[in-house]
């Protein structure tokens, strides 16, 4: 297949100085979450929507794994199930060393510091009726034992990290725009001093120039308090510079994981190609020039995914095989890894 | 790209919104023009004014609290504007189509796709039952809609969100329009579909040769798409140039900004540029720069007065006080 994929935009490396080791802060395994359907008054289950439907990952601390798929590739989900805020189906997360599905409801409790969320609307996720400080303090009074004097004065130094005026701590959220919106779920996420951060779709909400402050935001909070990130995303372009690694989803599964470089430059899965083939280059003899690879049809649904493997509906290589085997795991090179029965390493 | 008579010519619109707590200065004197089949792009942030200006050529804005103060809109030597409402409703959805962002809300939900394709035939050009018909299963063949016959009989929930973009696109092309306003019709969708959607449009304006104004903020769709580029900011035309042109060389110093921040410009591992501070607040009138707080460049004039867009070059058009009136390459880049 001629594809042009990775080589038409201009190859970056993305490295800011700053350390990643190989120490994993969070491992998942076998993940699934089917939500169930269900028929009548009895709520009889009559199938399920396989929203994450077997995925196994690490993250290194201090690193930002970037997660992209359309809408309905389960990457959300995956979020929210690793936080304990969707109870798995079957699986396992492991959080520094801390098996987190199954683990009773206090010592969930306990660890629930160490792991926050940055949500995708910063409209749905600040109450309108608390203030600033009292949001960005919730957490604050939720888990620890500070004193109203402590806990004033650490939001004033939150509002201050995120870039926000500490003197606006009074007011409430419909005061201020969506970027700055999206400050404050920010400095409440990092109220707590966590390791981790999920952020889903942090920017997807937000205009072109306030993605970028947000973005800078996220970035220099990281370098400054050491964060390890799952950052999902549906915008390559944004992915590619903030992550280090990136896993691919459709359709509840991943399909590929790499090093951002290797992902981008030499994209082995036939849907990462495509993926990144439909994301527009912001430049018209780019545009003009290269070839696209357009997919026929649309997602299948999560509650009916095809039997094989789960992108056979849509792939332009799809063999025999594909509709009857769903695809292992594999690593092409070290690191990285794709589930295609035609990929090679 | 600038034929000798265009087919929309839009000179000073101007739309106000009057609310309870101040006028929101919405559209403050847009003017630019639309060359028979030529494809412009609209391009700006929310509040920018992009969709206000174009629903208020075809009076679609709520009125009140809306309010055209001003303008002039010429497409087929009439003025859309000041005309009669029984011709204006022929030129909507006749000679001017429209697609809008969200599909779903812009279906109705408790009719069949074909009675909504139909529907715009019958009122413009009316027919046989059999005959309209038949030209709906045209257009949905036309807008390559898998077994067509089924879906006239489909209801708009039936379909995925790409399916039902296609269907919208039907019924703006049901009367072969000159001019296609699309706002933002691919935002909702998922980047593989608006890849299969930009195709189609790209391939539907050379069958039927009809001019296209694409409303949007993603600077990628505009890059692949368009002739022109409009760039909107604080409700007014900031720049205007060949899309060529702009990509190459930006000369406002908002588009710079826009062009700079996105992810794919920074360099490697470096902090991606912005734009410092937010969005302008529309109620104030708009008597100085609406991009001067957050302009990197700006100076004493940029306060105090408003710039208004003047030719600079043979093909681009200029709204600032820094640049304008001159040509050649500029500042910051």
């Amino acid at each position: 297949m001629a594809v042009d994929a990775g080589a038409a935009v201009p190859v970056a490396s993305v490295s800011r100085s700053r350390p990643v080791g190989n120490e994993v802060l969070v491992s998942v395994r076998g993940l699934k979450k089917h939500f169930p359907v269900t028929k009548g008054m009895f709520r009889r289950k009559v199938g399920a929507v396989r929203a994450v439907d077997g995925v196994s990952f690490d993250i290194r601390r201090g690193e930002t794994l970037g997660l992209v798929g359309e809408s309905g590739s389960g990457k959300s989900t995956i979020g929210r199930t690793m936080l304990q805020l969707e109870k798995a189906t079957e699986g396992s997360v492991v959080f520094d060393g801390i098996e987190l599905v199954g683990l009773a409801a206090g010592a969930l409790r306990r660890t629930r510091p160490r792991m926050q969320m940055v949500f995708q609307d910063p409209h749905a996720s600040l109450n309108p009726r608390m203030t600033v400080s009292s949001i960005v303090g919730e957490p604050l009074l939720e888990h620890g034992k500070s004193s109203s004097r402590e806990r004033q004065e650490r939001v004033e130094e939150l509002l201050g990290l995120v870039g926000l005026d500490p003197t606006h701590a009074n007011r409430y959220p419909h005061e201020f725009s969506g970027g700055q919106r999206q400050r404050i779920g920010i400095a409440r996420a990092i109220a707590l001093n966590p390791d981790f951060i999920v952020c889903d779709e942090p920017i997807a909400a937000l205009d072109v120039s306030i993605q970028a402050q947000v973005v800078n935001l996220m970035e220099h909070l990281q370098d400054l308090l050491g964060l390890t990130y799952l950052f999902i995303s549906h915008d390559l372009g944004m992915v590619r510079h903030i992550a280090d690694r990136v896993a691919v989803m459709y359709l509840g599964h991943i399909m590929e994981l790499a090093d951002v470089e290797d992902l981008y430059g030499d994209p082995r899965h036939p849907y990462t190609r495509a993926l990144q083939s439909s994301a527009p280059v912001p430049d018209p003899v780019v545009e003009a020039t290269r070839v696209k690879i357009i997919l026929e049809g649309d997602i299948p649904s999560p509650s009916n995914p095809p039997p094989g493997c789960p992108f056979n509906t849509r792939c332009p290589d799809a063999v025999d095989r594909c509709h009857e085997e769903i695809p292992a795991w594999r690593e092409v090179t070290p690191g990285h890894g794709v589930a295609c029965h035609l990929a090679h390493g | 790209m600038n034929s000798p008579q265009p087919v929309l010519q839009v000179s000073d619109l101007t739309t106000r919104f009057n609310m309870e707590d101040g006028t929101v200065h919405a559209v403050n004197g847009v003017s630019f023009d639309l060359a028979d089949g030529e494809v412009v792009g609209i391009v700006g942030e929310s509040g920018s004014g992009k969709s206000v200006s174009m629903m208020s050529l075809l009076r679609l804005i709520p009125m009140p609290p809306g309010e055209i103060v001003g303008g002039e809109a010429i497409f087929e030597d009439a003025d859309l504007l000041s005309m009669g409402l029984d011709d204006l409703r022929k030129v909507r959805g006749g000679r001017i189509g429209f697609i809008f962002q969200d599909p779903m809300t812009s279906l109705n939900p408790v009719l069949t796709v074909g009675y909504q394709i139909t529907e715009s035939l019958k009122v413009h050009q009316p027919g046989r039952a059999s005959e309209l018909r038949e030209r709906a299963l045209d257009l949905l063949k036309l807008v390559g809609i898998p077994s067509p016959e089924q879906r006239l009989q489909s209801f708009p929930h039936e379909l995925s969100g790409g399916m039902r973009q296609r269907v919208m696109i039907a019924v703006a092309l049901a009367c072969r329009p000159r001019i296609l306003v699309a706002d933002e019709p691919t935002t909702a969708l998922d980047v593989t579909i608006q890849a299969q959607i930009l195709e189609l449009v790209k391939d539907l304006r050379e069958k039927l040769g009809m001019a296209v104004i694409w409303i949007t903020h993603d600077l990628g769709v505009v890059a692949g798409l368009v002739d022109r580029v409009l760039v909107m900011y604080g409700g007014q035309i900031v720049e205007e140039a060949p899309v060529d042109e702009f990509y190459a060389e930006p000369r406002h110093p908002y588009s710079q900004g826009l062009l700079a921040s996105l992810p794919s410009a920074a360099m490697p591992g470096q902090k991606l540029v912005n734009i410092v501070g937010q969005p302008p607040d529309l109620r104030a009138p708009p008597t100085s720069c609406s991009f001067a707080p957050r302009c990197p460049h700006v100076f004493d004039r940029c306060l105090q007065e408003n710039p208004t867009l003047v030719q600079v070059s043979a093909t681009r058009r200029l709204a600032c006080w820094l640049d304008s009136g001159r040509d050649g390459p500029n500042h910051g880049r």
